[in-house]
């Protein structure tokens, strides 16, 4: 796959693929993630993946300067197309729909003349695409909402939306992994955690990830203990 | 026996800051450390840390602390009025401190920023391999957040014997020019999304001072002055951006990203701030005036290298200097 080098710092390096947002780059890109970590190379500090880019931050000391990295990086690229597509993982996300975990439910299906049981089996009907985790830690940004439930930010924003609230914002839909102020229509709310820091992997979504959401019951949610205290503050 | 410090006033903002948290972008957790490295990292040279201890970070207003124990420790960065006992400090030297001593940092009278380290260190966990507070996920540091009266600040027990003489060496105001003025001149290389703006709104970036806003914190300086255009209305998607990198959003008022900066952004960047002119940003205050001064990448990156190896001479003569006081007891 072609693509382009730029420095963005003295110490980081990005290698666009594209700039449009396409699935098949976008698996590209993770593909070229996964390898570029494997090679475990001295000096690499971190490697983050986007819709269509891979940034390398290093050590210009150790890794080596822009020039090096550049030449090491066209080589390993050479490397990536023989090697074999890894499996996507499929994250299943259980959410409570409505009520007081989704006060915007009703304003959606209202939007759309639909009713709210149908809001919920269409947004629990699809699979979602977890195309880069940016923005917030956690926070990722998923491809795949239907057109059929769409609906524009709420005209005024909460100043508090719970850690773990499911939201939609025109044609994305999300997860906010900490409570912050918000304009995203809150359709309901997962009892998981999304941002875990203190695991060795500290997002429970990857990028790459096949994202599934399954209603459940207020009971289920109040039940629900995956060993992270999620914060339903 | 744990040793500690007591916190008897907390300052405007005190966190604990030290390396940045590599490794986690990913997972979308911004990288955060020091504004001001250089000062930082001379603070603990000082003391005889490895340079990327944590330290305390002070902004605009100090705390003040009481001592539990006997420390060595090093103020470095803006100007600050500091007292020991009542009794007037200076900055950017070692510092012995007996148990019961009340240090006390005051208001800022240049710059903006200063660091306390402490020979030895502060004793707080890391979280995800680095000690740095990062604020908005409440990790790391001292328990996620910034400090409150009536915190008690683990130390860990120093490497250096505490001597009865003062130390009369320290860093040269020469190496402190860059706190000092109203109005900063800050070197930048071309961002990825430099070719994107008109003609006439990149000479624009480089001949117009722009002001520090008072929306300006540890994320992100928000400059306020002559507007910058696109040429094109082509829209972006994000990608990541880092501590220097300078964002147009559609307002045409230039936002500088800073050490708890978000990962990545959806933003044309115009601009790079190169790393060796980041602790000038991290002093501005707002109210303050910066003009972007360019510079190619090669150059950027032949100053950044500069600076490392003038860290490695400072860390020899100041282990030098200790030298020569040991030798004299």
């Amino acid at each position: 796959m072609d693509y382009t080098m730029f420095p963005l710092s003295e110490w980081a390096v990005t290698i666009r693929f594209s700039t449009e947002v396409d699935e098949a780059v976008n698996e590209h890109v993770h593909r070229v993630t996964v390898f570029l970590e494997e090679q475990k190379k001295e000096g690499i500090l971190d490697i983050v993946p986007t819709f269509s880019s891979v940034t390398v931050y290093y050590d210009p000391l150790v890794a080596g300067d822009y020039e090096e990295i550049c030449k090491w990086l066209r080589t390993e690229l050479k490397r990536v197309g023989h090697i074999k597509k890894a499996a996507a993982r499929t994250v299943v996300i259980p959410v409570c729909y409505g009520g007081e975990f989704g006060p915007d439910l009703q304003e959606v299906a209202r939007f759309h003349g639909i009713s709210e049981e149908e809001v919920i089996s269409i947004h629990s009907r699809e699979s979602y695409r977890v195309y880069m985790i940016g923005f917030a830690p956690g926070f990722a940004y998923l491809g795949g909402l239907s057109p059929e439930i769409a609906t524009p930010r709420r005209s005024t924003p909460r100043t508090h939306v719970p850690a773990g609230s499911v939201g939609i914002a025109g044609s994305q839909t999300g997860i906010y992994p900490l409570a912050t102020p918000g304009g995203w229509q809150i359709i309901g709310r997962t009892p998981l955690a999304l941002f875990r820091p203190h695991d060795p992997e500290p997002s429970l979504l990857r990028a790459g990830d096949i994202v599934q959401f399954r209603p459940i019951t207020e009971e289920e949610y109040r039940m629900w203990d995956d060993g992270h205290n999620s914060s339903n503050t | 026996m744990m040793v500690t410090i007591q916190v008897i006033h907390s300052g405007f903002f005190t966190t604990v800051q030290g390396k940045g948290r590599f490794g986690y972008q990913k997972a979308g957790v911004s990288v955060g450390g020091a504004m001001d490295s250089f000062a930082s990292r001379l603070a603990n040279l000082l003391v005889g840390n490895d340079a990327d201890e944590a330290t305390l970070e002070i902004t605009m207003n100090g705390p003040t602390l009481r001592f539990d124990t006997d420390a060595l420790i090093a103020i470095c960065g803006g100007s600050f009025r500091c007292t020991l006992n009542s009794e007037p400090v200076s900055m950017w030297k070692p510092l012995f401190v007996r148990k019961g001593d009340v240090l006390s940092i005051g208001a800022c009278q240049s710059g903006y920023r200063a660091y306390v380290a402490f020979a030895g260190g502060l004793n707080v966990p890391p979280v995800m391999n680095s000690r740095s507070t990062y604020v908005q996920a409440g990790i790391g540091g001292f328990h996620g957040r910034a400090l409150r009266s009536g915190d008690v600040l683990p130390l860990r027990a120093p490497v250096i014997t505490i001597q009865e003489k003062p130390v009369r060496w320290g860093i040269a105001f020469s190496e402190r020019n860059y706190i000092n003025g109203k109005k900063k001149i800050v070197r930048v290389a071309e961002g990825p999304e430099y070719g994107m703006f008109t003609a006439q709104s990149q000479e624009r970036f480089f001949a117009s001072v722009y002001e520090v806003t008072t929306q300006s914190d540890r994320m992100g300086y928000r400059l306020q002055g002559q507007a910058l255009e696109r040429a094109t209305n082509h829209e972006m998607i994000s990608e990541a951006v880092t501590f220097g990198t300078i964002q147009v959003p559609a307002s045409g008022q230039p936002i500088v990203l800073m050490a708890d900066c978000q990962t990545t952004g959806g933003y044309p960047r115009i601009a790079q701030v190169i790393s060796a002119d980041l602790p000038i940003l991290a002093q501005a205050r707002p109210g303050d005036y910066i003009q972007f001064q360019k510079v190619s990448w090669q150059e950027a990156q032949r100053l950044y290298v500069e600076r490392e190896q003038q860290m490695k001479k400072w860390k020899m003569i100041i282990q030098q200097k200790w030298r020569e006081m040991d030798d004299a007891r």
